[in-house]
């Protein structure tokens, strides 16, 4: 296997592929999202997305925030070069809902919120709340794992060049 | 960041290797033998582990790492940080003090050296070391730890103490990682994943 350094650095384009990919996903494929279970879950991006160019020799990086930003800078910075580097998702599950933040470059989740789970009031109470939300921040998760082994499978296969991309560049030109 | 708090962040890891058995007995020796302790007047740092939840009383019984099948305890990090500031002061009255002893006008590099080590260490005797604690799951039988701090520092923290404490090695699951390990590619995929380079998308 290579060096975890060198296999970090040189192979980061694909956890930023990966969520443009989502993102493309997200809009044109929403029936492709589904839990490891094959159940279909709502997965729609939140309300911070990064992008970067490095295109020219210096780096642009792009920032949108806001519950209801319309992401058209976003599209605009794909056609530019750019990339997405990280995405705040919000992923629904019947009445069960989790926020987070997807770092591409490490696929770490932050500012993961899950859905409420029982008050922890005496130390009797901890052993089920760990069991609980270890429950749901697998189902988060998981979820991850399923939609990157889809991306993954795409990624290395004659697919990706014939026709996810073309797709992809189709959206960015005509969102 | 803790793994009941209201927003986690998580690194995720696989772990390699098999520990000998009894595992129970196995793991909870590497947790008492690094479990967390204490640091002296003149240490910087020190790591170790602690029970979930139980950050200032760092000893193991039989199960105190257990709950359901799920093996969770904490990495603890003390650290005593020396404002910059507060050092280039004392560093200032001590070095002009040691010039006025010897009758000179200036310090070689060793006195200059010995100096801040002095000075360093006279700093970290009198300032108390911030506690930081950080969780873990791990789920010995699917070989997945996962890991509530993202922060790169803490994470080759708990790499160095992982592998000291159970002879085992944590692989970080990042996107060529978890491609490459983790999502059961063939060889073939996974030989084309090593030859992959970034896509352009812009016309």
């Amino acid at each position: 296997m290579l060096d975890v350094a060198v296999s970090y650095n040189r192979y980061k384009f694909l956890g930023h592929e990966f969520l443009t990919w989502l993102w493309y996903v997200s809009e044109k494929h929403p029936e492709l999202i589904k839990n490891k279970k094959e159940e279909p879950v709502s997965l729609t991006i939140g309300n911070r997305m990064v992008l970067e160019n490095k295109n020219k020799e210096a780096v642009e990086t792009i920032t949108i925030t806001g519950d209801d930003a319309g992401l058209e800078e976003g599209i605009l910075a794909l056609r530019k070069g750019a990339i997405v580097t990280d995405l705040n998702l919000m992923c629904k599950e019947g009445e069960k809902e989790w926020r987070f933040n997807l770092k591409g470059e490490s696929l770490g989740l932050s500012g993961l919120r899950c859905p409420s789970t029982a008050p922890v009031e005496n130390e009797e109470d901890i052993e089920g709340a760990v069991l609980e939300k270890t429950y749901l921040l697998e189902q988060v998760i998981q979820l991850v794992d399923v939609l990157y082994r889809e991306f993954i499978s795409l990624r290395v296969s004659p697919a990706w060049n014939k026709q996810v991309m073309p797709a992809m560049k189709k959206w960015i030109a005509n969102r | 960041m803790g793994l009941l708090s209201s927003a986690v962040s998580v690194n995720r890891y696989q772990v390699e290797g098999d520990l000998k058995e009894p595992l129970m007995e196995n793991i909870v020796q590497g947790l008492r033998l690094n479990a967390f302790r204490e640091l002296d007047d003149l240490e910087e740092k020190s790591v170790g582990w602690t029970p979930f939840g139980k950050p200032f009383s760092p000893k193991f019984d039989g199960s105190s790492c257990m709950i359901g099948s799920l093996l969770v305890f904490s990495l603890r990090i003390d650290r005593k940080t020396v404002p910059p500031k507060v050092f280039k002061k004392h560093f200032a009255l001590e070095s002009e003090q040691y010039l006025q002893k010897s009758r000179r006008s200036f310090l070689t590099r060793e006195e200059k050296e010995m100096l801040k080590e002095k000075v360093l260490a006279d700093l970290r005797s009198r300032i108390p070391a911030v506690p930081e604690t950080y969780d873990l799951v791990w789920q010995y039988e699917s070989r997945s730890l996962w890991f509530f701090s993202l922060l790169k520092a803490v994470n080759e923290e708990l790499e160095t103490l992982f592998a000291q404490s159970f002879n085992l090695t944590l692989i970080r699951l990042f996107p060529f990682t978890l491609g490459d390990l983790a999502m059961g590619l063939s060889l073939e995929e996974r030989d084309e994943l090593v030859k992959l380079n970034p896509m352009v998308l812009a016309e």
